[in-house]
């Protein structure tokens, strides 16, 4: 098969997924089957790319062009191809977690869910595979709109204000900043394509570089800067599969990877060195870490404190970007592969909590490790990786991380990372304490054991992933080399 | 005084702001068509004015208008001809109006703007 | 071939009486359809000739130009009547099962009959070159919608068809007032002519004060006939309790004849170039900024979903004036291609509100609870319209938004800019309480069980549906056309 058509069936296969998983409504057995199957077809075809070296050097494929110079087009390159992997990956675990924790939790409206969960899929590939901001823009969108009936699940009053925020807060930000900022782009360079070394550079009055990056940078909701990070936590109403998709796999993980994107490929590392306008989102990155580890401390609802964990170690992302150097780009690839696989164990792990033993609050969870070793082990596993401790994979983004920050010699940064390791130390330690080494609470509810194998399972997978990421990081390792601001 | 010579289209912006005035300020549906008939009267007014040439005769091409030495002035007989169309124009509107207003009165049983309003509101 | 171009005008005006005498509503409906389905066609051939050869005029009765009326066709009456005629020749297969369902079967031939009237009216005016003849054929498109409005299921129709018709009518009479003046100046109703009068008598340049009052008259006239922001206020309540196919028809095309107008005289008769075009972009573009804002604003508090996409509309008309004040030629192919985009849209929409009341009775925000189950396609269909309300890529609304925005930012204004997303977000908010509300919450239990749409209106609606994509997606043929057109307007004529 020829390289580009794999690339496209990469967003044709979800989406065809979703019509038949439609389809077959009514036969809940089949229905799983076809999820499983388009995860597992669109792991394979990933995989095929990741086999094919020459798919990097590939022209943009032109899907459409609807006006004159404003084309939708696809085209890949290793950031894009290491978040597909990611995502498809995790699709294909998160799928047997979910059908585990549905058919547990005997939710309503099973069929929805796995519809916008495909098409959340379709619309990830999109964004992981885009050539340009319109195409990046359009599948953004697709995704919010796709993941919002995911949010509001439940359909209760909390949900529908929760998923009131979401949408709210990610469209305005969408269409009032990141849409005039593509557009003054655009306006600007008369191209939105992603090239190496970006297209601002000469085109833009330094002055207003600034202005320009913080549009993006706001604009892009997803990636959940301070102030707009609330609706995250709201998201929170939604049934567990769908906030470790949402955190680990599409979601935010799409935000960060818009924002490094949008740092290597348009505004070029040359241009905001030159200008200093990285230092600013500096500045917001580390205000984001250190306050959003904070609130986590605080927040005694465990997917809460797992979600402002999230903001924290997005901003990670952010702040190793905009450090702009080799080492600390390379710990921003690393990062959103350790945080994906991490995060979304700690979720798994909240849902298996949740189905198993219905709780949902920290101060609830003493004792539990006896009864669930296998997920708090992997809780534990995963919690070692967000606080950047061997042999977890969060080690070595941080390692990296460190060395950018010293490359650079900025003595705030590291003050900045050392402290919200502390933090992150003292909002996951605790829990995994408590749980291994505390006695239960002396009457108890429901007397239970693990959550139902298939979550067992996803979130030991994804624990073990963590592991042999720290052991073996050459694949997102090798991507990042070839990032421009890396390689060269 | 060249404004006072003018008083065909004084005439007609008056006919037209009063008019319009009685469509603005009556309550009665019929009072209103009525307001808006003399609204579009004066237009033909205008139209009218328009076309008169002072000194001028009807267009009419007669044998000794024709043979005379000195050429004879004419009014322009256009606006006229347009007029009659927008006069036929105004009495069709002004039909639709009254059976819309016939209607109005079938189900409502008024045409007192405020009452129909009143009872729009009640339901 | 060389009596084209008035087939598309003479047709449903010969058919219409055929509807009355009749007096059969299977034999009407048949009719009317055919009738719409021959001027597009013709409409097609037309719009095809003229891109292909150039402008084509026709003589009525062979009285040469100035003196008798002509019909004059270039790109920019082309594409107006392709969108009046499309529209209408989608409407019809449409209206059958909706007429049936509203209106007493007595009366259905006498509606067929207005239908058609009001169509040739619409179709009159765009074909037209003559000034006066403009006016006649608006009174007449005029004087049948008061008639079809005023058939409306609810009582309100009839008050909503009286405000209309005062307003219309006075709207009308301005217009009427400003071609006369216009006459008086130039001596001439040929359109044409009175834009080579007007230069050859060198009157544009001089501040000429009858040239202004002709054209306040003008644009206050047409303002009021396609409701521009404030003087709207006939619209919300004409378009939501008319009938729902004379909404959808006069939603899809009243107003682009009324835009199509102030096209015609202001860039048509005066021409590029002058001072006193500009100072009228700038009085109109406060208004237009105005109804986008307010009018979408207005729509999030509506209950009654077809009077809340009334107020869209009012908005959308604003996005098109918007266009059009820019007075550049990629704003003004933004505001004809709106034209365009907005018919597409705005009729898909008002059909799905046709659909719904057609199987619930009504469509106040509440009855849409748990449609989105009941009725998939039909809601599926308004999401669609939705999306290219709001303008989002790959679909119509997104390209008109995108030459409008690229025509803002040529003149420089941001702040316009900023304010043309705004008004998008505003879109968002108000299509997507219906959304949330027909597919998120619960459908009221004790409900006698709703099924889908029958077919005639869902194959209608799905054409609109599937235009709306693919014009988004291959947007050369409308683009060319209101590229050229806008590049004969900037040159004037």
């Amino acid at each position: 098969m020829a390289t580009e058509t794999l690339i496209q069936l990469c967003i044709l296969l979800p989406a065809c997924g979703a019509l038949f998983i439609a389809a077959s409504a009514k036969f809940p057995n089949l229905r799983e089957a076809v999820t499983m199957g388009s995860a597992t077809g669109l792991f394979c075809l990933v995989a095929a790319l990741f086999m094919r070296p020459e798919a990097l050097n590939l022209a943009p494929i032109v899907l459409a062009e609807p006006l004159p110079g404003l084309q939708l087009q696809l085209c890949l390159e290793p950031l894009g191809l290491l978040f597909a992997g990611i995502a498809s990956l995790l699709w294909l675990i998160t799928s047997v977690y979910t059908i585990g924790y549905m058919r547990g939790n005997k939710e309503n409206n099973q069929t929805r869910l796995y519809i916008c969960f495909a098409l959340a899929l379709a619309s990830t590939m999109g964004i992981a595979l885009s050539g340009n901001l319109i195409t990046l823009f359009l599948f953004y969108e697709m995704l919010t709109l796709s993941t919002y009936p995911l949010v509001t699940h439940n359909q209760d009053h909390d949900a529908v204000s929760g998923g009131r925020y979401y949408l709210g807060i990610l469209i305005s930000t969408s269409v009032g900043l990141l849409l005039p900022a593509i557009i003054w782009t655009w306006h600007l360079t008369g191209t939105t394509t992603f090239t190496a070394g970006g297209i601002l550079a000469g085109n833009i009055d330094p002055s207003l570089v600034v202005l320009l990056l913080l549009l993006y940078a706001f604009g892009i909701g997803k990636a959940a800067l301070m102030p707009i990070h609330r609706w995250l936590p709201e998201a929170m109403v939604a049934p567990t599969p769908v906030s470790a998709l949402l955190h680990a796999v599409a979601v935010v993980k799409a935000g960060v990877f818009c924002m490094v994107k949008i740092i290597l490929y348009i505004f070029g590392p040359q241009l905001l060195i030159t200008t200093g306008s990285n230092s600013i989102l500096i500045g917001l990155a580390s205000f984001t870490i250190i306050s959003a580890s904070i609130i986590a401390l605080r927040q005694d609802n465990l997917k809460r404190r797992l979600a402002y964990s999230t903001i924290s170690q997005l901003s990670y992302i952010t702040l190793a970007v905009a450090i702009l150097t080799p080492h600390s780009i390379t710990a921003a690839v690393v990062h959103i592969t350790a945080h994906a696989f991490g995060k979304i164990t700690l979720f798994f792990a909240a849902g298996a909590i949740y189905t198993a033993a219905h709780k949902t609050k920290v101060s609830e969870l003493n004792g539990i490790g006896q009864r669930m070793p296998w997920t708090m082990s992997a809780f534990a596993i995963a919690s070692l990786s967000m606080i950047g401790l061997p042999p977890a994979a969060g080690f070595i983004s941080k390692w990296y991380l460190l060395q950018g920050a010293l490359s650079i010699n900025s003595g705030p940064i590291i003050a900045v990372l050392l402290l919200s390791t502390l933090l992150n130390t003292g909002y996951f330690i605790p829990i995994v304490y408590a749980a291994f080494f505390k006695k239960e609470d002396a009457p108890i509810a429901h007397p239970h054991g693990e959550a139902p194998w298939t979550m067992v399972l996803a979130l030991t997978t994804t624990a073990l992933l963590t592991l042999i990421l720290f052991f073996w990081p050459q694949i997102p390792l090798e991507l990042a080399a070839q990032l421009p601001g890396v390689g060269r | 005084m060249t404004w006072v010579g003018h008083y065909n289209y004084w005439g007609a912006i008056f006919l037209m702001m009063s008019g319009f005035y009685v469509v603005i300020s009556r309550g009665n549906l019929i009072k209103k068509l009525i307001g808006l008939n003399i609204f579009s009267t004066s237009v033909f007014l205008l139209y009218i004015s328009m076309g008169k040439i002072k000194g001028a005769t009807a267009p009419i091409l007669t044998e000794a208008a024709r043979l005379s030495p000195t050429p004879q002035l004419y009014s322009n007989p256009l606006p006229h001809v347009l007029i009659l169309t927008a006069i036929v124009v105004g009495v069709a509107t002004t039909a639709v109006g009254l059976a819309l207003t016939v209607r109005i009165n079938e189900r409502y049983g008024t045409i007192e703007e405020d009452e129909i309003r009143a009872k729009d509101d009640s339901l | 071939m060389i009596h084209l171009p008035i087939v598309p005008v003479i047709i449903p005006l010969l058919a219409a009486p055929l509807c009355i005498i009749f007096r059969s509503k299977q034999l009407a409906w048949s009719i009317a359809l055919a009738a719409t389905w021959t001027s597009f066609c013709v409409s097609i051939l037309l719009a095809i000739h003229v891109v292909a050869v150039g402008p084509l005029s026709y003589n009525i009765g062979g009285w040469p130009a100035p003196w008798g009326i002509t019909y004059y066709i270039d790109t920019l009456n082309a594409f107006v009547l392709l969108i009046v005629s499309g529209m209408s020749a989608v409407v019809l297969p449409y209206a059958r099962k909706s007429v049936e369902m509203e209106i007493d079967s007595s009366t259905q031939p006498y509606f067929y009959s207005l239908l058609l009237i009001c169509i040739t009216g619409l179709l009159g005016i765009t074909v037209t070159g003559d000034a006066f003849n403009m006016y006649v054929f608006l009174e007449l498109s005029s004087l049948s919608s008061y008639a079809l409005i005023g058939m409306g299921p609810r009582r309100r129709a009839l008050t909503a068809a009286y405000q209309y018709l005062i307003m219309g009518t006075i709207g009308a009479t301005f217009i009427l007032i400003g071609i006369g003046l216009l006459y008086s100046l130039t001596g001439t109703l040929n359109i044409q002519d009175m834009a080579v009068q007007l230069r050859a008598n060198d009157i544009l340049g001089s501040g000429n004060r009858t040239l202004i009052t002709a054209f306040a008259f003008l644009t206050v006239g047409l303002s009021l006939k396609l409701a521009l922001f404030p003087l709207h206020l006939w619209l919300p309540n004409a378009y939501s309790y008319a009938p729902s196919v004379v909404t959808i028809f006069l939603a899809a095309t009243a107003t682009k004849v009324a835009i199509y107008m102030l096209l015609r005289f202001c860039f048509g008769v005066i021409g590029n170039g002058t001072i006193f075009q500009m100072t009228l972009g700038k009085i109109i573009l406060i208004p237009a900024l105005a109804a986008i804002l307010v009018a979408s604003i207005v729509a999030i508090f509506q209950y009654d979903i077809k009077r809340m996409l009334a107020y869209s509309s009012v908005a959308q008309i604003g996005y098109m004036i918007l266009g059009i004040s820019f007075a550049t030629t990629t704003g003004l192919t933004a505001g004809i291609l709106h034209m365009f985009n907005h018919a597409l849209m705005k009729g898909l929409l008002f059909m799905v509100m046709g659909a719904v009341s057609y199987r619930v009775g009504s469509v106040y925000i509440n009855d849409f609870r748990g449609l989105g189950r009941k009725m998939p396609w039909t809601m599926a269909a308004f999401v669609i319209g939705g999306l290219s309300l709001m303008g989002v890529p790959m679909t119509a609304g997104f390209i008109s938004k995108w030459y409008l925005i690229k025509a803002a930012l040529e003149n420089g204004w941001w702040d316009v800019t900023i304010l043309i997303l705004l008004g998008s977000l505003l879109a968002v908010v108000y299509i997507w309480r219906v959304v949330e509300t027909a597919y998120f919450n619960p459908s009221h239990e004790n409900e006698e069980d709703i099924g889908e749409a029958p077919l005639s209106l869902l194959i209608p609606m799905w054409t609109l549906v599937i235009a709306n994509i693919y014009f988004g997606i291959d947007t050369s043929i409308p683009l060319n056309l209101a590229q050229q057109a806008a590049t004969l307007l900037m040159e004037g004529i």
